[in-house]
């Protein structure tokens, strides 16, 4: 049976995925219950795999235990931790649990991370992590081995807007259509016009793009996501608006609400995929701002 | 060429507690080349080891401290000294330290790190430009390495982490990726890069290897 991700694609419905970090611990309980207070309100939680190269509980643990309180998951796989024996592995052992969307990363590198002494693996990037997930859709492992019951993933991958040059981002987007990727959710975009630039540099594609939102909680976060991480650009107008605002936090969820509207009014993606970074709980207040 | 880096001069003494004498052999090839291995440093070695009461025995410049017979010719000038020593110190790149230490009925110890396969970009200053994959791309990727040059070894183009074409692994370094884009599109052949690259294959590249030219030939024929 298909994902109710990719149902809700298909029907052209606008569609909300949210995202959910591990726990840092053997703690999911609080996740856990600000999953419970946006299961009714997204289509499906996309789970870091050790977001920013971060040691945490795997996305697959989340994900099982998101799919037993009814809410659909999204398994992240990056390429950084685990070689094709594993990431296979990983893929057949989602599919046993229920899981039917698989996000391919390529990963933050370990440098970058919480654990920077790691042997970093990259034997497969996000291109080749969906040629995995289609072969063993195809019923066979990368060696041509039959699998015994096969998963049926539902495959997505990412794209970063705001890049120079743009093309090798947009070519890129080919390689993982080619590879078999359906749908696509962006780094964190903040302006229209990022957005209305990609719809015109994607035109023709076929897959669905899920706009990346991430909330600001404060101008310092916008100021330091504008220098230190890649493919961010929160304009100068947010930044003003956060500034003046007596609550911060409300603000940037009004932003958020507000940007999320003026996507849908302009049609300029599929859905929008809500990156709360830390404060999940606010993913219901933004929709209600952005009236979903 | 073998890129090598000396080793903190505590850490080769920390070789040679029960070392009173020692014979250093050092390269004229690479080692020499990057300042690891040569005439200067095998004095300044010799200075540092004397001053912490050891003595140096004899030391030479081997042609090439990689080649098994030739270091074994050459080394027989200096057999006396290196059957006297306590142990020999090899001021090569790992693989010279290994073929020195075939050689030598001694304890050898190595002075320098073996960094990686790198080019000279001027006088000291050198850079990695190939992990010796064994299965070249450069074909395709305009005479630019994504295994070496690429922070994550991608093979199938520029991850999101690139920041105003910096590498995201060392931000100091450009994009591999995008240094490849900008130099296909030079020639028109950028749409090339969205072709999805096969898986590659690591069961023939299991290790040590062993290439037979002669075995080869024999096959061939």
């Amino acid at each position: 049976m298909k994902s109710k991700l990719q149902q809700s694609l298909e029907a052209g419905k606008f569609t909300i995925t949210s995202e959910m970090a591990p726990p840092k611990g053997t703690d999911f309980s609080h996740i856990l219950s600000i999953a419970e207070d946006i299961k009714d309100r997204v289509v499906a939680a996309n789970v870091t795999d050790f977001q920013s190269a971060a040691v945490k509980a795997s996305s697959l643990s989340m994900c099982i235990e998101l799919e037993r309180i009814g809410l659909e998951s999204v398994l992240q796989m990056t390429g950084r931790d685990r070689n094709r024996i594993a990431i296979q592995g990983e893929l057949l052992s989602a599919a046993h649990f229920g899981v039917k969307n698989l996000l391919a990363l390529t990963g933050d590198h370990p440098v970058v991370g919480d654990n920077p002494q790691a042997k970093p693996v990259f034997e497969f990037d996000s291109v080749s992590i969906l040629q995995a997930a289609v072969i063993l859709n195809g019923g066979k492992d990368l060696a041509g081995n039959p699998l015994e019951g096969t998963p049926n993933f539902f495959l997505g991958a990412s794209v970063t807007p705001v890049f120079d040059p743009i093309e090798v981002q947009i070519m890129k987007m080919r390689s993982k259509i080619a590879a078999g990727a359906k749908f696509f959710q962006t780094q964190g975009v903040y302006d229209v016009e990022t957005m209305r630039e990609l719809k015109k540099q994607t035109e023709g594609m076929d897959c669905y793009i899920l706009a990346g939102i991430i909330p600001l909680k404060s101008p310092g976060m916008a100021r330091y996501m504008n220098n230190n991480v890649p493919g961010i650009r929160v304009p100068e107008e947010a930044i003003e608006r956060l500034s003046k605002a007596e609550n911060k936090e409300e603000e940037g969820i009004r932003i958020s609400g507000e940007y999320i509207a003026q996507l849908k009014d302009e049609g300029l993606c599929d859905g929008v995929h809500i990156m709360a970074i830390g404060a999940e709980e606010n993913v219901p207040k933004i929709l209600d701002v952005a009236g979903l | 060429m073998i890129v090598s880096q000396k080793k903190p001069f505590e850490e080769v003494l920390g070789y040679l507690d029960d070392v009173e004498t020692v014979v250093l052999t050092g390269c004229a090839d690479c080692a020499s080349l990057c300042k690891t291995g040569g005439e200067d440093e095998i004095a300044e070695l010799t200075a540092a080891l004397e001053a912490e009461g050891k003595k140096v025995l004899a030391s030479k410049v081997l042609t090439t401290s990689c080649s098994l017979l030739l270091n074994r010719k050459e080394l027989k000038e200096i057999k006396d000294e290196i059957k006297a020593a306590d142990a020999v110190i090899s001021m090569a790149c790992g693989d010279g330290v290994q073929t020195v230490a075939k050689n030598v009925k001694k304890a050898t110890y190595p002075s320098n790190d073996t960094m990686f396969v790198g080019e000279t970009v001027r006088q000291g200053v050198f850079q990695e430009m190939c992990k010796t994959c064994g299965e070249c791309v450069l074909g395709r990727t305009a005479a630019i390495c994504p295994i070496t040059r690429c922070g994550k070894s991608l093979l199938n183009g520029a991850c999101g982490g690139s920041k105003d074409g910096k590498c995201e692994v060392i931000p100091e370094n450009e994009c591999a990726w995008i240094e490849i884009y900008e130099k296909l599109k030079e020639v028109g052949k950028e749409a090339e890069l969205e072709a999805v690259q096969p898986l590659r294959d690591y069961k023939d590249r299991t290790y040590p290897q062993t290439i037979d030219l002669r075995k080869q030939a024999k096959k061939g024929a």
